[in-house]
């Protein structure tokens, strides 16, 4: 069952999620200056998300470019410190735990990092690079963890006389899959799966995303997939966020987001997913986004959303800011004129239909 | 005359291993205006056969046969430095992971202002306008203010899109776009494709794509190279591609795609393990792994030839041509069945 959010944006709790992610802020600093370093402002990279996930649920997580999913991601396992907000995995509050505290979580919760390269020692061989997690939690013999590391690169489409090179010597795709193989060698509970498949092909990324639901199925995995290719969400998940400028825009299981979406960002991202057809695929009509793309250091007032929204109400949208108002069965959306169908074009999205705020409050 | 050519490009790197051969023989052309796809399993030599064109790769490890003739001129035999001065400005390439290809140590906008100086004659102020302009155009907002940034201050698709920027500022004659857009959002993914349109548009410029996503080269392509196992497979202008594909693996390729309109529990893989390139499969490389395989098939490898009907659709593949129309009229039938 998926948590729900009530109206006031607190998160009503069952108490066994594996994990919850309360009002979680991350602002960067940026400084000029030579020698004295001065903050001038901040990137607020991730302002005020919350979420939670069950065991053995898939949420998947797409959004702009630079909205935050990455550091959202690193937040959650710890590789940056929060600005603001709780994260609880398995109960715990981990938000502060010291980083001898963190080493045993680790185990439970690993991550797939979106820039293999940049994640990949080139010092080290394949074959180390991978069975590292395995010495570092001392789960083996060196013949154990050699023999796990074999069977690794195996499930994930790499060649037994892969393990001696380096990371320099591989395909972008190669490297995306050492980065899953590490992240599965411990075998966690929570994979926090950042970009895991954008540098496959379609036939091997189907065999990773194959290769994660059986081990889901099989150890009761519980992802978080965050995901540009919305073909590829929409077949992972169980739920879909969507994230705008730092901020989430919709939830909802993801048969109700693909086919009812409410948000009129989210619209925006459907209509504009390439279509594997010549002739259909340029035909097609994305929903343009018009308007600057604008910056976390110094967000629009109101809906953070308002600028570029086809169905924008000045003195309404640019004032006040919309809550995450409740569609039923867990499906909120953080707009006061929420979509009243689906597929809409451009044009049928910028007239309106009644204002979701003169309404009555919808039952959840 | 094309304004590239490239003939018979083999690319093999000597590991402690053994020999590597990543490109083995690869060969097509890329005229002005034409955007040519590269599409094809990770780990087949799309990457590698760019490189090579760009003369990119590790000297000391790599050896390199064949030509690229860019304007008639070959790349493979042409001296470093005339190479420096064609690279980032006639030609320029994204590469596919950005952060091995932007210096961690620069501020974006010092990295983008050498690139215009490497190549243009014109003070700091003119080139720091152009990287400005550039940075917009790729949608980074409030650019002024993140110009000053260093790479790891950007996200995973900023720093793509620096990339793009720094290689579409010069306005080459040919960009080289190696999964240019495999971390932005479709949104922001549509407006980078605008963009290189509009160089098109503009300058005549051609395109070479490599990508994985079918979406992306239905949408943009004239031509496509599929490879596999470091050679190619089949080659043919874009509409044909999909609609009468005439290799099995470019059939698996195409069965594999998730779609938005259908629900499975399971994708459809390709079976068995992708081909070691130390050592690679007799007769047709694919042959451990397809679906249709015939006793030639292991032990002959398929000449890349053109079909009965069609001289541009090239295809190396031993079945007939019957089956073949048959095996693509069920792929086809099934994937519009789906889409509706
Ligand atoms: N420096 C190197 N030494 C040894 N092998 C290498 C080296 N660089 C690449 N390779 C191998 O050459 C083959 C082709 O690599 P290439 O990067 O061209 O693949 P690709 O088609 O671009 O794949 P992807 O889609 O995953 O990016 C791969 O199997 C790779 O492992
Ligand atoms: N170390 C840092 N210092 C300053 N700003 C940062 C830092 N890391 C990230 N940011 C900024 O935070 C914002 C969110 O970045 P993040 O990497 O989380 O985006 P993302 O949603 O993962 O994007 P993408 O889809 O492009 O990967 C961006 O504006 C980015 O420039
Ligand atoms: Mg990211
Ligand atoms: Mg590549």
């Amino acid at each position: 069952m998926a948590t729900e959010q009530g109206s006031n944006g607190q998160m009503e709790l069952h108490g066994d999620e594996l994990l919850v992610v309360d009002g979680v802020k991350k602002y960067f600093p940026i400084t000029r200056g030579i020698i004295f370093q001065k903050a001038i402002a901040q990137v607020q990279a991730v302002d005020g998300v919350s979420f939670s996930i069950n065991p053995g649920e898939t949420l998947g997580i797409v959004g702009e470019s630079g909205c935050g999913k990455s550091t959202l991601a690193r937040c959650i396992v710890r590789l940056l410190d929060t600005t603001a907000g709780r994260i609880m995995f398995e109960g715990r509050d981990i938000t502060n735990v010291s980083r001898v505290a963190m080493r045993p979580i680790r185990r439970e919760m690993t991550m797939i990092f979106q820039d293999p390269y940049a994640s990949l020692n080139p010092r080290k061989r394949v074959g180390f690079i991978i069975g590292e997690p395995l010495e570092v939690h001392k789960l083996g013999t060196p013949a154990e963890v050699k023999r796990r590391v074999q069977e690794l690169l195996e499930v994930v489409g790499l060649n037994p006389e892969h393990y001696n090179r380096f990371p320099h010597e591989f395909s972008g795709g190669q490297r995306q899959r050492i980065g899953v193989a590490r992240a599965l060698a411990v075998n966690p509970k929570l994979i926090v799966c950042d970009e895991p498949v954008s540098a496959l092909d379609v036939s091997v990324q189907a065999q990773i995303l194959n290769l994660l639901k059986d081990l889901q199925d099989d150890f009761g995995l519980t992802y978080i997939f965050i995901a540009h290719d919305l073909n590829v969400v929409r077949h992972i998940s169980d739920r879909v966020m969507v994230m705008y400028l730092g901020q989430v825009s919709e939830v909802a299981d993801r048969d109700t987001l693909y086919r009812e979406p409410k948000h009129p960002y989210t619209g925006a991202l459907l209509s504009a997913v390439p279509i594997p057809n010549p002739e259909r695929g340029r035909a097609r009509e994305a929903i343009v986004l018009e308007g600057d793309v604008p910056s976390p250091v110094n967000p629009p007032s109101g809906c953070r959303f308002h600028p570029r929204c086809p169905r924008f109400v000045e003195g309404h949208c640019d004032v006040e800011e919309p809550e995450l108002f409740p569609f039923g069965n867990g499906h909120v959306a953080k707009c006061f004129y929420p979509l009243e169908r689906w597929p809409m074009t451009a044009e049928e999205m910028r007239r309106r239909g009644t204002a979701r705020a003169q309404e009555e409050p919808v039952q959840a | 005359m094309a304004l590239l050519e490239v003939k018979d490009l083999r690319t093999s790197f000597k590991t402690e291993d053994g020999i590597v051969k990543a490109v083995d023989g690869v060969s097509f052309t890329v005229e002005k205006g034409q955007t040519l796809g590269i599409v094809g399993e990770s780990g087949s030599g799309k990457s590698v056969t760019c490189l090579t064109i760009m003369g990119l790769n590790a000297k000391r490890t790599t050896m390199s046969s064949g030509e690229a003739l860019w304007k008639g001129k070959d790349l493979l035999r042409a001296k470093s430095s005339e190479l420096r001065k064609i690279r980032g400005d006639e030609m320029s390439m994204i590469f596919q992971d950005p952060m091995t290809s932007l210096n961690p140590v620069h501020t974006i906008g010092k990295q983008l202002v050498e690139a215009v100086q490497l190549h243009r004659d014109v003070t700091v102020r003119v080139a720091k306008a152009r990287a400005l302009e550039l940075l917009k155009a790729v949608g980074i907002p409030k650019a002024e203010g993140r110009i000053d940034d260093y790479p790891h201050q950007f996200s995973g698709g900023m720093r793509q899109r620096v990339m793009i920027a720094m290689a579409l500022i010069n306005d080459p004659d040919l960009l080289i776009a190696d999964e240019p857009t495999t971390a932005l959002d479709v949104t922001t993914q549509a407006q980078i494709l605008n963009l290189m349109k509009r160089l098109q548009e503009d300058f005549g410029s051609a395109i070479i794509m490599i990508t994985h996503d079918l979406g992306v080269v239905a949408e943009t392509a004239d031509d496509v190279v599929v490879m596999y196992a470091a050679k190619v497979v089949e080659h043919a202008k874009v509409h044909d591609l999909f609609n009468r594909p005439q290799h099995p693996y470019t059939w698996g390729l195409m069965g594999s795609l998730p779609r938005l309109e259908t629900d499975t529990e399971r994708l459809v893989q390709i079976p068995g393990q992708p081909p070691s390139l130390l050592r690679p499969p007799s007769g047709c490389r694919f042959h451990p792994r397809c679906p249709y395989v015939m006793g030639v098939c292991r032990t002959t490898e398929p000449k890349l030839l053109a079909t009965e009907r069609d001289p541009s659709h090239l295809q190396a593949c031993h079945l007939d041509q019957e089956t073949k129309d048959r095996e693509a009229n069920k792929l086809i039938e099934s994937t519009m069945a789906e889409v509706g």
